[in-house]
């Protein structure tokens, strides 16, 4: 099919199949190899651009990113950071100021994700550069070469204005681009088996990994009325297609605590493609939102066509890979309560920073007069699904928030999951973790330090 | 002057702009097929039946070949001629390359690599450390023991014995830049570009399988994405394949792995299990000790003696062993076969003996830190003095009689650190700090922190002693402009750097003026590894010696010419000076190319004065000795083994430095690899054999954040006592092995939560820490 967009400020026009990514199209037919391949997968950063429509610019990962992805968008690659006449970006100059390369294979994917942050004003670096990784320096020049380019002002040459109106269409070849839900709805009603794609960062893998041919695909990034976030009906609305930078903004005030677990979600590149409505729709035992939406006791909007239904989000996650949607059937959207000042959600993996959850524990407590009067949990990690743990709950609910009963509760643990041994965690790890996060919770809430990431040197 | 001076990468520009070409960056040439391997699906049997029908049948499909489908059979082990390209039959870990496809496309490539029908008849695998003792499977006769004095009667009558095991994981190189390798077949034999450390063993590898002379294969890198070890030898495999394809199919064949076939295929940074036993007196004066070392080698002898050589050497570490024995067993199991990784089994034997002060420490209520310098080598005698502004040498006894002979023999002559020890304790504000952090733990229930230093004392030069030697080809071109050619490869580590400013030092010119080639076995023959940290020690030496020979030679004929001694004649600045005349170097260069003498010169350097018996254990394996220490402040939560490496403060020793810039970057780079080595990197095997932990997805290395959050560097910058280039020390290697501060200072936050010893396991993921907690609490 053919996608137009530009690319380093040029129109070009690729004539591809839908699930070309980007990094292989721009090494393979552009010759323009600064993008590189490290992993293949969304984990290393190496293949960073910049793609910039509407609503705004951002740092994405070329190799799980397909062309249909960004039609009437401009992309720009390492090789279109530099100014038309060689000049370079106040990031270029930084890193070669600062000794920021050594084997140079990660700087090009570094230099555009600091470019696209210095472009949006971000100074937030730990933050903006932790999708992409250097096994050479130590990262320690390169944040001073960060820190050296942020007073510079953006050239110019940066702002690129896409025209979406501009793109040529998209012709077909197996893909379906539908600029709204309701288009949506009306094909997919009408094509249950083709493969929908939202931000492609679990779909993207099933290509470059599994190497699977997808037939039939539609990609949901131009339906834009499906990434609304917004009040309805006295709850908080998250449109299935909104990204997870967009709901990091919309929580970052009124549920905290998740913020910070979204703030830790992939990478800045990954949260720019990602979708909440992927998120939950792959029903991966380890998403990171299913136990905050559990704990929040969400709710999702399904529609087939026009028929519409809405489901308490525990009753989604049936098994292992299975899920309650039916064959043309898509998520639209979820709601949350407007608020939930006892939310609390913690992550434990490996690394800190763009980590798959080991455990992922979420709790909605409420305390009044020194009893918990309502609580809700979600957990991920611990079993095929996602799960509320609800014999933790019983054991908690009317009790008094104090040691003793979290210490009584604990144990109930036991009965709700039965997790497994891999390469992230043992199941008595995760299951100790799973009670320890509860054990934090009241540590938290009675004023201790609980975060060594908190703690300044 | 060039040398010294803090110039950026050769290749900066190129690296931020993009242009930096890698190895699959080269446009491919006309007709060029992408290669993939297929892999077994099992760690151990024979392969009882392989049908390529399906995978030749894919699209885009040119070739398939089996190991009987070669010309020649093709071997691609780097010393003991026990790696058969393709499996011959007998499979020996799960993804041992099957077969390899060549098809018109990457993809399509790795399309076709899946479909082939594979009956393996599978048996059991030997995995662990346990099943291959269990199973008798090991590399050489036996174990190697090194011995000096007598430990058996030392540790019978110590007043203290502290006897542990450590378990320390492996480690993935997790270069960014994946191998690569492309093979162009020609009039003149066969061209190979490849990401590699060691160009020459790679043509000798092609030429070998290809039944050629070495003179027809010419192998180029010029530069790498990163090698830290894991392109010494693995890339053989890509390269040769790549060759006998071209040659099977007479066309160019380029060949990359997928980053999951990457970690899957090759070697890693070998796991070991340190058994120890030692004897101390009651002020923690180390008596005697016996350490026994476990190392996984994997399914093929790759380099593993050399590195479980290098573990040994180091099992003494900053400290005089009075009574020692060494013990090293080298294991086979069915998994990747363990290979270089920078330090080379010198990490591992390091961890295993600062565990063992820091256990005897904890046993006997002492300060670990006092443990450690109560047992540092004495100091170093005779020489330059050592540190700057330190004016005078801290406990200068130096008696004759003084013992201090490493276990293998070898006397420590230039030991800095003490000196640097105080200067790194001071500087870091240690005692205070130490205080400070036990008061903040004592206040705060679910978070301890932890602080500790430990001392780096590393040896330079390959064990191999032979490997000691390096070429160089130097081109003076009539304009002035300087090209230079020399065995060494270009990874990250700024060699071309530090070699060209030996080169424009020498010659008096500007920087600007000696342009950098690939590395090319064409131009340099019979070079070593760019390996053991030696790159710019021996490829400098030789860069200087080709530059002098065509600065005398040109020294000669301007003082002919100007009735002048040789000596006379001046280079610098860019300027030749003959008594009071002075000329450009450009003019220079042209006066001398109209007398007709030659501006081209190859320079040579061997490494003086080693001798070692590897057998015996006994010698002087090493040139010098590099140091540092480092000290390193953590955090870790009690609840889930969740931690963080608040601050870190480094003293390291590079001599004079070549270029302080270049030898920081290796120092902030090395430390954080080896705390990563020791913290959030973990593989994973299951029962089977198949490594889980095969992407960046699972395999955690440091990323952004994980930089300690206070990062204190600084270089000690005195005068090698060694004669090499510039009296600078090499650095490739040692900083790694500061990492192991954070290990230890884990341990220490760990300790803090119970009076019990923690006997934390390497390495310190949370998991692994939450029991050694919940050990130190006496659970
Ligand atoms: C490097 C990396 C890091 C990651 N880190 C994390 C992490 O920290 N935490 C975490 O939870 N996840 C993580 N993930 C997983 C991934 O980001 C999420 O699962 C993601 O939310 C999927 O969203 P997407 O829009 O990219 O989905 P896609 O890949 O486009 O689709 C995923 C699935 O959902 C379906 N789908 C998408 N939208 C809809 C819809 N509206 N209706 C019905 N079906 C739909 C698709 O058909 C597909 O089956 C990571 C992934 C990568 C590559
Ligand atoms: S190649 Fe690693 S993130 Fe794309
Ligand atoms: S400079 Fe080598 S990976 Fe970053």
């Amino acid at each position: 099919m053919r996608i137009g967009f530009l690319l380093n400020g040029e129109r070009v026009e690729a004539d591809a199949p839908p699930t070309r990514t980007l990094l292989d199209w721009l090494r393979e037919e552009r010759g323009l190899t600064g993008t590189k391949e490290g992993c293949n997968e969304g984990d290393c950063g190496a293949c960073t651009v910049l793609v910039t429509d509407e609503r705004g610019a951002r740092a994405l990962n070329a190799c799980i990113l397909f062309l249909p992805q960004l039609r009437g968008k401009a992309v720009r690659t390492v090789e279109g950071i530099a100014g038309p006449e060689g000049a370079l970006h106040p990031v270029q100059r930084a890193m070669v100021d600062h000794h920021g390369s050594q084997c140079g294979f990660c700087t090009p994917g570094f230099v555009v994700a600091m470019a696209a942050a210095h472009l949006n004003g971000d100074c937030d670096h730990d933050a903006a550069l932790a999708g992409n990784l250097c096994r050479c320096t130590g990262y320690a020049p390169i944040l001073r070469a960060a820190e050296a380019a942020a007073a510079e002002p953006v050239p110019d040459w940066m702002r690129d204005r896409p025209n979406p109106d501009d793109a040529p269409p998209a012709g077909s070849g197996g893909a379906f681009l539908p600029r709204s839900a309701d288009e949506l709805a009306a094909w997919y009603a009408d094509h249950p088996d083709a493969t929908l794609i939202a931000g492609a960062t679990d779909v993207g893998l099933w290509v470059t990994k599994g190497l699977r041919d997808l037939p039939e695909v539609a990609f949901l990034s131009g339906a834009r009325d499906l990434a609304r976030i917004e009040e309805r009906d006295g709850r908080l609305w998250f449109g299935a297609g909104a990204t997870m930078t967009e709901v990091l903004e919309a929580v970052r005030d009124r549920f905290p605590s998740w913020a910070a677990l979204i703030g830790r979600y992939g990478s800045a590149q990954v949260r720019n493609a990602a979708t909440i409505g992927g998120n939950v729709a792959n029903g991966s035992p380890i998403g990171d939102n299913p136990p905050v939406l559990l704990a929040l006791g969400a709710r999702l909007h399904l529609r087939r066509g026009e028929e519409r239904r809405v489901l308490p989000v525990e009753d989604f996650f049936l098994d292992y890979g299975r899920q309650d949607r039916r064959p043309g059937e898509f998520l639209e959207g979820i709601d949350v309560p407007l608020s939930a000042p006892g939310l609390r959600v913690w992550k434990v993996s490996k690394r800190w920073d763009q980590d798959i959850s080991a455990v992922c524990g979420a709790f909605d407590i409420r305390v009044e007069d020194g009893r918990v009067v309502r609580v809700r949990t979600g957990f991920g990690g611990m079993a095929a699904t996602p799960r509320r743990a609800r014999a933790l709950e019983a054991a908690l609910e009317g009790r008094p928030w104090d040691e003793a009963t979290v210490e009584a509760a604990v144990p109930a643990l036991a009965e709700d999951f039965r997790p497994i041994d891999d390469m992230r965690a043992s199941a008595a790890y995760r299951l100790e973790v799973a009670g320890n996060l509860l054990r934090r919770y009241l540590h938290e809430s009675r004023g201790a330090a609980v975060s060594v990431r908190a703690v300044r040197p | 002057m060039s040398v010294h001076e803090p110039a950026p990468h050769d290749s900066a520009l190129l690296h931020v702009t993009g242009a930096a070409r890698y190895t699959d960056d080269i446009p491919a040439p006309a007709g060029c097929l992408h290669l993939a391997f297929g892999l077994s699906p099992v760690a151990r049997g024979r392969l009882a039946a392989l049908d390529l029908g399906p995978v030749r049948a894919a699209p885009g499909v040119v070739a398939a070949l089996a190991h009987g489908d070669l010309r020649r059979p093709a071997d691609v082990a780097p010393v003991a001629h026990d790696e058969p390209l393709l499996c011959d039959g007998a499979i020996h870990y799960l993804g041992q390359p099957l077969f390899v496809v060549a098809a018109t496309s990457h993809r399509a490539a790795r399309r076709a690599a899946r479909l082939a029908r594979v009956e393996a008849e599978e048996e059991a695998p030997v995995l662990t450390i346990d099943d291959a003792l269990a199973a008798g499977w090991r590399f050489e006769e036996g174990p190697r023991i090194w011995q000096k004095g007598d430990p058996d009667a030392a540790l019978a009558t110590a007043p203290r014995r502290v006897r542990g095991r450590l378990e320390i994981g492996g480690q993935e190189h997790f270069y960014l830049e994946g191998q690569a390798a492309l093979a162009i077949p020609g009039d003149d034999g066969m061209e190979v570009h490849c990401s590699t450390q060691h160009p020459s063993e790679i043509q000798h590898k092609v030429a070998d399988a290809l039944g050629l002379p070495s003179a027809a294969v010419r192998v180029v890198v010029r530069r790498m994405g990163g090698g830290f070890g894991g392109k010494e030898s693995q890339g053989n495999h890509l390269a040769v394949a790549c060759a006998v394809m071209a040659e099977a199919t007479g066309r160019p064949c380029r060949m990359r792995y997928d980053r999951d076939d990457d970690m899957t295929i090759t070697g890693k940074r070998h796991d070991f299990r340190i058994d120890y036993d030692a004897g101390f007196d009651a002020e923690g004066r180390l008596l005697a000790m016996e350490v026994v070392q476990y190392a996984r080698c994997g399914w093929s002898q790759d380099l593993s003696l050399a590195v479980c050589d290098r573990a040994m050497l180091h099992a003494d570490n900053a400290y005089l062993v009075p009574h020692a024995r060494i013990v090293s067993h080298r294991l086979r199991t069915n998994t990747q076969s363990a290979t270089a990784f920078r330090g080379f089994g010198g990490p591992q034997g390091m961890l295993g003996t600062e565990r063992l002060i820091q256990h005897a420490a904890h046993a006997l209520g002492l300060d670990p830190g006092a443990v450690r310098r109560l047992n540092f080598y004495p100091p170093a005698t005779g020489g330059e003095r050592s540190g700057p502004g330190t004016g005078t040498r801290l406990r200068a006894v130096h008696s004759p009689a003084l013992d201090r002979s490493t276990p293998y023999g070898m006397e420590v002559e230039d030991f800095i650190l003490h000196e640097m020890t105080d200067a790194l304790l001071a500087s870091s504000d240690f005692a205070d700090r130490q205080r400070a952090v036990r008061e903040w733990n004592s206040g705060n229930p679910v978070l301890k922190r932890g602080l500790a230093w430990s001392p780096v004392k590393f040896g330079i030069s390959f064990t191999l002693s032979h490997l000691n030697q390096a070429g160089a080809l130097v081109h003076v071109y009539r304009d002035g402009s300087v090209l230079l050619n020399h065995g060494g490869t270009e990874m990250g580590q700024g060699l071309h750097r530090k070699v060209s400013q030996v080169a424009a030092a020498r010659l008096g010119i500007p920087l600007d003026r000696v342009r950098i080639a690939a590395t090319d076995t064409a131009r340099v023959p019979n070079t070593s590894a760019t390996a053991a940290s030696s790159g710019a020690d021996l490829n400098g030496m030789a860069v200087q010696a080709a530059a002098d020979a065509i600065r005398e030679r040109m020294a000669r004929h301007l003082a002919a010419l100007h009735q002048a001694r040789a000596e006379e004649v001046v280079f610098a600045d860019g300027t030749v000076r003959v008594g009071a005349d002075a000329m450009s170097w450009e003019e220079a260069v042209d006066a001398c190319y109209l007398g007709r003498v030659s501006l081209s010169a190859t320079g040579f350097y061997a490494t003086p004065g080693l001798e070692w018996d590897r057998v015996r254990g006994r010698g002087r394996p090493f040139f010098y000795f590099a140091y540092g220490c480092a000290a390193t402040e953590v955090v870790l939560d009690t609840l889930t083994g969740e931690s963080r490496i608040l601050r870190a403060d480094i003293l390291h020793d590079c001599g004079a430095s070549l270029n302080p810039a270049l030898d920081i970057g290796q120092i902030e780079g090395g430390y954080v690899q080896g705390a990563g080595w020791l913290t959030t990197e973990e593989l994973v095997w299951d029962a089977k054999g198949r490594l889980r932990t095969h992407a960046p997805a699972t395999y955690k290395i440091p990323a952004f954040s994980d930089r300690p959050a206070i990062f204190n560097v600084r270089l000690w910058d005195a005068a090698n006592r060694a004669e090499t280039v510039y009296r600078s020390k090499a650095v490739g290697e040692p900083p790694l092995m500061l990492g192991i501060s954070a290990f230890l200072a884990l341990s220490e936050a760990c300790a803090a939560c119970g009076p019990h010893w923690p006997d934390l396991q390497a390495p310190a993921t949370p998991e692994a820490i939450l029991r050694a907690v919940a050990r130190a609490r006496g659970a």
